[in-house]
């Protein structure tokens, strides 16, 4: 389980980009953290790392505070940040330094087929495409079996296309290995086709609006009923979200949210 | 499209390669022609025939090798010698901006000493044999590989060293797995403007007094009034400064294969 508890996050430029951030995500769960452009999502993703560290609180990975790059947390990042100077198979071991050669080629070769990569393991990176490029970025975040990945608005940079097919491959890598999923996204379809659950954050300084639960059983047809009833209760949270930083601070609920943005709309 | 396109692409390098060589070929003809039909004198000048003679002859007797072994020896300590210099301080100083700031300013300065101006010192220092004559040519490489190396260090993209990060990198297994990877294909040209220099350094090393080497070659035809000489030595040290430098790239084409810039796509 990793916690948030009190998370603040302070720049040096006086910048208050977090403040009292509250979340606890369980084993195995999926939650999307979702809102606008600079309202911290990605600070945040980047204090459950260890890249960065919080100016107040702590994160914690089942009680360890988590200070530095932890090895059960891997990392997805926007860009795939492949290594241009190593081949395919050979960036997607990087984190397995300690395994032996057999068992380091084994799963490299598993995780590649998976990705529907299987015979680009002696291609270097500038041979891929982006979208297969984020699919090897993803299996190198996977190979070392974290408890917990962070992504990190990883598919932003690709077509729709490439999107959905991205998002079906990360669902069934998880499916394989439960891993907790923290992915960070301004999508609202794609925080409803990957979580179980979703935080909604306003901006300045980032803080949780409200959190939603997604109870649609997978796979999550985007033209359902419900899946668009949902899409727009959460666009509603958003509009509340910045509604609510942005002028006087009025507490109202979600339903009251929603009801407020239908008037806008 | 690519597959039909690559014939007459591959046809075009090998033409322009060929291109290159009308030009000085030429030249050389038309200057042969010009002495042999007494335009010119050809004496300061001479054609391109009394230049391969000149060539022949020294390589006959073997005076060549001696001269040529001698400049590459100096060429090659001084290189070396300056090039693990300029890497180690220029690892350091990209490294590290404490170590920037402090010897960043003054390798500056002392960059800006014009060459020469280091001659009566190392003579005074070290005597007019081989140490002063490889101290500087070393002085020469170092620069340019500690510049390149320091600038290549300090400009290596965050967001990958973070790569390395994420996975519990740090000091040597960083320095070995990520930076030195990520470095790599400016430290070639670094090395390649270090060896140019060195090679430039040489000459001004040879010239303070030596009795071999391809710089005495150049004096000795000088002061004696035999251009030919003076050609055949230059022409030496253009085949060998060229030649040094294909053997310095070959031997690191291996480890850049991955790259995927303009030049490799040509």
């Amino acid at each position: 389980m990793i916690t948030f508890d009190g998370i603040g996050k302070r720049y040096a430029n006086q910048t208050q980009a977090l403040e009292g951030i509250n979340l606890s995500v369980g084993d195995g769960e999926i939650i999307a953290i979702l809102g606008g452009s600079g309202c911290g999502k990605s600070t945040l993703l980047r204090l459950a790392s260890g890249l960065d560290q919080p100016t107040a609180g702590t994160v914690a990975l089942d009680g360890t505070a988590i200070r530095e790059p932890h090895p059960a947390i891997g990392m997805v990042f926007q860009e795939p940040r492949l290594l241009p100077w190593l081949k395919i198979s050979d960036n997607a071991s990087f984190g397995l330094a300690g395994l032996d050669e057999a068992t380091r080629r084994e799963r490299v070769k598993r995780v590649l087929d998976r990705i529907g990569l299987g015979g680009y393991g002696d291609a270097w990176p500038r041979e891929l495409s982006g979208g297969q490029a984020q699919r090897v970025a993803i299996a190198r975040a996977l190979v070392p079996q974290p408890k917990v990945l962070l992504l990190d608005e990883p598919f932003s940079a690709l077509d729709p296309f490439t999107r959905a097919s991205l998002q079906e491959a990360l669902l069934s890598l998880w499916a394989a290995q439960k891993p907790t999923l923290v992915i960070v996204t301004h999508d609202i379809e794609e925080a409803i086709v990957l979580a179980d659950r979703i935080a909604v954050m306003r901006p300045s300084p980032g803080r949780i609006f409200t959190e939603i639960k997604v109870d649609l059983p997978r796979p999550r047809a985007r033209l359902s009923d419900e899946f668009i009833a949902l899409e727009r209760r959460i666009l509603a949270a958003l509009d509340g979200s910045l509604s609510e930083a942005g002028g006087e601070r009025k507490s109202y609920g979600v339903d009251e949210a929603a009801a407020a943005a239908a008037h806008w709309w | 499209m690519s597959g039909a396109g690559s014939t007459p692409r591959a046809a075009n390098v090998s033409g322009s390669a060929y291109l290159g060589l009308l030009l000085p070929v030429a030249l050389a003809v038309l200057w042969e022609a010009a002495v042999a039909l007494g335009l010119v004198s050809g004496r300061l000048m001479p054609p391109p025939s009394r230049i391969a003679a000149t060539l022949y002859d020294l390589a006959r007797d073997g005076d060549l090798f001696v001269h040529i072994g001698a400049t590459l020896w100096r060429v090659a300590l001084g290189f070396v010698l300056g090039t693990v210099a300029g890497t180690l301080i220029g690892a350091l100083a990209g490294y590290s901006a404490v170590v920037r700031r402090i010897v960043d300013p003054t390798l500056q300065g002392l960059r800006a000493v014009p060459s020469i101006a280091w001659v009566p010192l190392f003579i005074l220092w070290l005597g007019i044999f081989e140490e002063s004559k490889v101290t500087l040519i070393a002085v020469g490489v170092f620069f340019p590989v500690y510049l390149g190396v320091m600038g290549a260090f300090a400009s290596v993209d965050r967001k990958i060293v973070e790569v390395g990060r994420m996975f519990r990198l740090k000091g040597l297994a960083l320095v070995r797995r990520i930076l030195l990877p990520a470095i790599l294909p400016a430290y070639v040209i670094a090395l390649r403007s270090g060896l140019g220099l060195g090679w430039m350094f040489v000459v001004a090393a040879e010239f303070m007094g030596a009795s071999e080497g391809l710089g005495y070659l150049l004096v000795d035809g000088q002061q004696l009034g035999k251009p030919d000489q003076i050609i055949a030595a230059i022409l030496t040290f253009a085949v060998l400064g060229k030649l040094t430098d294909y053997l310095l790239v070959m031997a690191f084409a291996p480890f850049l294969r991955w790259q995927d810039s303009f030049a490799s796509s040509q």
